[in-house]
């Protein structure tokens, strides 16, 4: 069949290269979640000056029956001043969502856009190839870089709380009897990721179909007709059966963070992490095997749009 | 084993024919310009040799068919599709990591020994490069390429005459090795022409002209005539009549040699010339005729 190339390649090398020339082109995809954090981190230090008079109130008793709701309020104030730098690390979160938006949208657009489709496809990289590497970038790349951010993040924010408690005379323990276990967070985090990136797959392959498809304007065409859809539905049959759909896939990914995956309470336990409510539903399922057929099709797209 | 192998081979974007059938063999370690004028269907049939869109008819590049074996044809094929297709974010020596992480044949010393000649930054992101660069760097990792075949498609379009003489001298003298085919098409036709070893005319999708160069050199010729050898050397019928300076140059289709030497200094013509009369058309002719008048 083929004659023997002048010195063999692995056939994963091509795949690993097209992953690379992505993060070349795409360096948003690190350096948002980072700007994000160092956002983050920088707000922090603002919001330190805080920290002793918070402890001083929370390593006291809590509001009793008897107590005030100003009382009550202040308390809870006090709560946030300690807890807050945690949750603004979802920021980076949103930011790295955002990042998988836009670069979804211009990974196939782009490269016909400047005509460097016609340099890529010059090199015996085939399309399939080209197309998995795009997609494992928002799927498999993006998660970690939140993981390790968000991490980072963190540790910081928690280690520096710590030390400005101990520094006022007040035991760290302030602040985490009030946080998830170390595991837990760690596990969550990870667990919560892999599953929001599963969950999305069919949003990131949907991303890419337009991308691959449309000319121009690729964000109105990702948005724009899934909504006028809706909108038809509601205006010729009364229902909302589209939009629910939209909606469940939008937000229900995020139920993978919280307990029991139910969508309610926070992870404070490793015990509490259950993919059961996600692998028992047929929109996950369903929308793995969407994400499938969407890359199918860009795959034959990318073989036969020429560049615009 | 011819390496780009056609019969009937068409191309159709809805009612407009771009490829109307054409038949075209070019043997192993030639080099073949393939000239038209703008929608001709030069890049038409470059883009069905280079498995790039689908096609009707019998084609074979390298003994494969191109559409349906794209992928392990582009191990053994390479091609410059344009100027300026390397895109901008691209630093140079990604550029060569990724040439070379991604091709079996690619030799990355060759690579750097060209890239060491120009004036080119390593560091450089392409959209830093001038137009001129930009192709020698694209040159530079292609020629790097243990192509058997490479396709160029307008490949010094826009450059200036410097870079494009040192463009098709690079190809020259390093990488053609008779053993290699290279396909090019070009508007600028007098710059290739004694590179060249075959030349195809390509005119609304038929193939009107298809030779060596050996044989053109033979069957073509060019005589300048006087004012008074006009009416005998008409009635040897040129196929093309322009006048310089108050001389007469007639281009001569397979006229006897002999008889035309009688008449003037005899050349060999230009293929911008031949490409001319016989792509200029009834336009032309009128503008001829009128003058002579």
């Amino acid at each position: 069949m083929t004659d023997a190339p002048s010195h063999p390649l692995s056939s994963t090398r091509p795949f690993y290269w097209s992953v690379r020339r992505e993060l070349w082109e795409n360096r948003a995809i690190y350096f948002a979640p980072l700007a994000v954090a160092g956002i983050v981190l920088f707000g922090f230090l603002f919001s330190l000056h805080g920290v002793p008079q918070a402890g001083r109130v929370l390593a006291g008793p809590k509001p009793g029956p008897g107590a005030t709701p100003a009382d009550i309020h202040a308390y809870g104030r006090y709560t946030m001043v300690l807890l807050a730098p945690q949750f603004a690390a979802a920021a980076i979160l949103i930011a790295a969502l955002i990042v998988a938006i836009f670069y979804s949208l211009g990974s196939l657009n782009n490269e016909r856009r400047d005509r460097s489709v016609l340099f890529w496809k010059s090199l015996p990289v085939s399309d399939r190839t080209a197309v998995l590497s795009k997609a494992f970038v928002p799927l498999v790349i993006l998660p970690p870089v939140v993981f390790v951010t968000m991490l980072a993040t963190q540790t910081i924010t928690m280690g520096v709380t710590s030390l400005v408690l101990a520094a006022n005379g007040l035991p760290p323990a302030i602040l985490w009897s009030r946080l998830p276990s170390a595991a837990a967070m760690i596990v969550g985090l990870a667990y919560g990721l892999v599953m929001l990136s599963l969950w999305y797959a069919p949003i990131v392959g949907w991303l890419m179909l337009v991308s691959a498809w449309t000319r121009r304007m690729t964000f109105l065409w990702a948005v724009a007709p899934p909504l006028a859809l809706c909108l038809f539905e509601l205006l010729a049959f009364r229902t909302k059966f589209l939009w629910t759909l939209l909606h469940s896939r939008l937000v229900d990914g995020l139920a993978a963070f919280t307990a029991g995956g139910q969508g309610k309470a926070p992870i404070h336990d490793i015990s509490q992490i259950d993919p059961r409510p996600f692998l028992t539903d047929f929109g996950f399922w369903g929308g793995l095997i969407f994400a499938a057929a969407a890359f199918t099709a860009c795959i034959w797209l990318r073989r036969r749009r020429e560049p615009i | 084993m011819a390496s780009i192998n056609a019969r009937g081979l068409r191309k159709a974007y809805g009612k407009t024919v771009a490829l109307a059938g054409i038949d075209l063999k070019v043997e192993e370690g030639r080099i073949l310009g393939l000239i038209g004028p703008n929608g001709a269907g030069k890049s038409t049939a470059l883009q069905a040799v280079l498995g790039l869109i689908p096609y009707e008819g019998h084609l074979k590049v390298l003994g494969r068919d191109p559409w349906t074996e794209r992928d392990a044809l582009m191990a053994e094929v390479c091609f410059i599709a344009d100027v300026a297709v390397l895109p901008r974010w691209l630093k140079v020596n990604d550029a060569v990591d990724f040439v070379a992480g991604v091709h079996p044949r690619f030799d990355r010393a060759k690579a750097d020994a060209f890239l060491a000649k120009t004036t080119i930054k390593r560091t450089s992101r392409v959209g830093q490069l001038s137009k001129g660069m930009v192709a020698q760097l694209h040159l530079a990792l292609v020629m790097a390429i243990d192509a058997k075949l490479l396709v160029l498609d307008e490949p010094t379009l826009g450059l200036d005459i410097l870079y494009r003489k040192s463009f098709y001298d690079s190809l020259l003298n390093d990488y053609f090795d008779h053993t290699r085919t290279i396909v090019v098409s070009t508007h600028q036709v007098e710059e290739i022409q004694h590179i060249l070893t075959d030349v195809v005319f390509i005119d609304r999708g038929h193939i009107v002209l298809d030779s060596s160069m050996e044989a053109f050199e033979s069957r073509y010729a060019e005589v300048m005539i006087g004012p008074d050898r006009i009416e005998a050397a008409r009635a040897l019928k040129p196929i093309q009549d322009r006048q310089v300076f108050g001389r007469h140059i007639l281009l001569f289709d397979g006229a006897d040699r002999t008889a035309l030497a009688a008449l003037g200094e005899v050349r060999t013509p230009s293929l911008a010339d031949l490409f001319v009369a016989m792509m200029g058309g009834g336009e032309a002719d009128e503008r001829q005729t009128g003058v002579a008048a």
